[in-house]
């Protein structure tokens, strides 16, 4: 199986392309915030690389959130619109439980984390099970504060892992002084093992109706249903 | 050999509208499915930049699966994709960009980088070809402008509004009045059945170049119906929308009959959502009866739509304009600015 993988859900931009197990060419960069602009010819360029042809490829798997909302829709946009034009298939899987494939030999319990600002943050808890990856906790949009709480049940087996967790490190170790924290090239998403994953994974039957899952209303949303009860609809666009 | 028919898939997400259009040799409209979101943003009384991007991602391919089923053509049909990427918003921007980029790619087809108001204004070849020199009056929610064309492939703003653009006031006017968003197409409504009594400012008229106001206009009206609320005067709705509407569209078409005394086009487009506008269709149209040739893009073409870029995207192919796998969004994109890169 051929096999383009893509995360685009933060400042890193990581992409691979894998035959089966194999990993034929990956990429990431941290430099660039453009991913917009340098995604796609990032993506021809390892595809080249691996001496392949957009219509050779199987199946795309991206990394579909939570992440930067601008960030999150290249890759979305990208795996959706190829596997429509393409025909071929798509996998979705969550841009932290990303993180937390770097960490296949570890018995801890892996808390990815990205700041998402004034003490919030994007997480979720994951556990490495011979079949792969284990939800332990879903991903979440929570206050900082609160999700220190809500660990506390794991009492001090924990692994946090992103770039963001500099940000949050003395607060982590004062409520889990023996947890580990990594923030270095171990918490960058590595698209080789998103594409590995991928391919366990089922694949997306609904493409059309593939979107981020961005875990969080846009204010303007959140203010008019708080003034709004009850009034939500579903039929916000309509095709003249 | 490639036949040398041209057909273009064009994408337009500019806004609030996601729109995928088959286009062939720039002027045959094959298929142009539009989803508008304005219910959506009605809630919010205008649009939402965020609401508005995870829109688009809903819509894209739901939209571009239409558009080439309607037109009965495949992939391998096309010869090339055509593609918005500025001025707009630019979290809008982004998912066409990326889903033209990706069709360009997976089928090895040369992407062709429109700018948004080039598109407004060759929604006029679906009437009838560009005779050039031409000019083109541009008036939209966005944009307020007159465009000089001296050329196909060469596009000069010598006036714009240096505040509001005339839709944007129309719609803030509107909501004065109490009326929903989008209000535009409500003033006109109204303004049908009323008169002129209200004797609004015209602003800049006196004064030489082709630059427009609407602040002044916008201003005088709010202040005027805010005193008639705090005196509890009874103001005619009709009447308000009549005054407002005559001093927009008398500064709208003045300053174009000037810059058409200057330059000589041989045509005269009226392009963007308020060309839709009764009384500015039909302003213009008699003003400048006896200069130039008044070519009015289809009201169906006049708000956002795919199959305008086609057209613009039709007359880059021709001209060999091609943007690079790099292309960006670019939200603040002006003609004078263009910067394309030729192969
Ligand atoms: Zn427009």
């Amino acid at each position: 199986m051929k096999v383009l993988a893509l995360d685009t859900s933060n400042r890193p931009l990581t992409a691979a392309v894998l035959d089966g197990n194999q990993l034929l060419a990956t990429t990431t960069i941290t430099t660039e915030r453009k991913h917009a602009a340098f995604a796609l010819p990032l993506v021809a360029e390892l595809l080249e690389r691996a001496h392949l042809q957009p219509t050779d490829l199987d199946r795309v798997v991206v990394a579909n959130g939570p992440g930067s909302y601008t960030g999150l829709r290249v890759a979305v946009t990208i795996g959706k619109v190829l596997a429509t034009t393409l025909k071929i298939q798509l996998v979705g899987i969550s841009s932290l439980a990303t993180l937390a494939l770097n960490f296949s030999d570890t018995n801890r319990l892996i808390v990815p984390l990205f700041d998402a600002r004034n003490d919030l943050v994007f997480s979720g808890v994951y556990q490495t099970e011979p079949a792969g990856l284990k939800t332990v906790l879903p991903d979440r949009h929570v206050a900082f504060s609160r999700w220190i709480l809500e660990l506390q049940k794991f009492h001090d087996n924990l692994l946090f892992v992103g770039q963001d967790t500099l940000h949050f490190v003395d607060q982590i170790k004062e409520s889990f002084p023996t947890a580990v924290v990594v923030s270095g090239p171990k918490a960058l998403p590595q698209a080789g093992e998103l594409g590995l994953a991928g391919q366990k994974q089922a694949v997306v039957t609904d493409v059309d109706h593939f979107v981020p899952r961005y875990l969080r209303l846009t204010q303007a949303e959140a203010d008019w249903q708080r003034e709004h009860p009850g009034e939500e609809q579903h039929n916000y666009v309509e095709h003249l | 050999m490639k036949s040398k028919t041209s057909l273009i898939l064009a994408f337009e997400t500019s806004c609030d509208e996601t729109s995928v259009a088959v286009i062939r040799d720039g002027r045959k409209v094959l298929a142009n499915e539009v989803a508008t979101q304005i219910k959506s943003h009605q809630r919010f009384g205008g649009v939402v930049p965020e609401v508005a991007s995870r829109h688009h991602i809903e819509q894209i391919t739901i939209c571009l699966e239409q558009a080439l089923q309607t037109a009965q053509v495949d992939y391998a049909d096309l010869s090339a994709v055509a593609v918005t990427y500025g001025p707009g918003l630019v979290g809008s921007l982004l998912v066409g960009v990326t889903a033209a980029k990706t069709v360009a790619w997976a089928h090895h087809l040369p992407l062709l980088p429109v700018n948004h108001i080039a598109g407004h204004i060759y929604a006029a070849q679906f009437v009838q070809p560009i005779k050039f020199p031409a000019m083109a009056l541009v008036v939209s929610g966005g944009h307020t402008e007159l465009v000089w064309m001296p050329t196909e492939n060469q596009f000069e703003i010598i006036g714009e509004t240096r505040d509001d653009a005339v839709g944007e006031t129309y719609d803030k006017v509107g909501r004065t009045m109490g009326l929903a968003y989008p209000a535009g197409p409500q003033v006109d409504q109204l303004a049908q059945q009323g008169h002129d009594t209200f004797a609004f400012p015209r602003a800049m008229q006196d004064e030489a170049g082709y630059d427009f106001s609407f602040s002044g206009l916008k201003s005088s009206f709010i202040n005027r119906v805010h005193h008639a609320e705090q005196v509890h005067e009874q103001l005619s709705q009709v009447d308000l929308a009549a005054s407002f509407q005559a001093a927009a569209v008398d500064v709208l078409v003045d300053k174009t009959v000037r810059a058409l005394h200057e330059y000589p086009a041989q045509q005269l487009i009226l392009a963007g959502g308020v060309a839709a506008n009764h009384e500015l269709r039909q302003r213009l149209a008699s003003a400048v009866a006896n200069q130039v040739r008044l070519v009015m893009a289809p009201a169906q073409f006049c708000g956002d739509n795919a199959a305008m870029i086609g057209a613009a995207g039709w007359m880059l192919e021709k001209h060999q304009v091609r943007a690079d796998l790099d292309l960006n969004a670019n939200p603040s994109l002006e003609f004078e600015r263009i910067q394309l890169k030729k192969h």
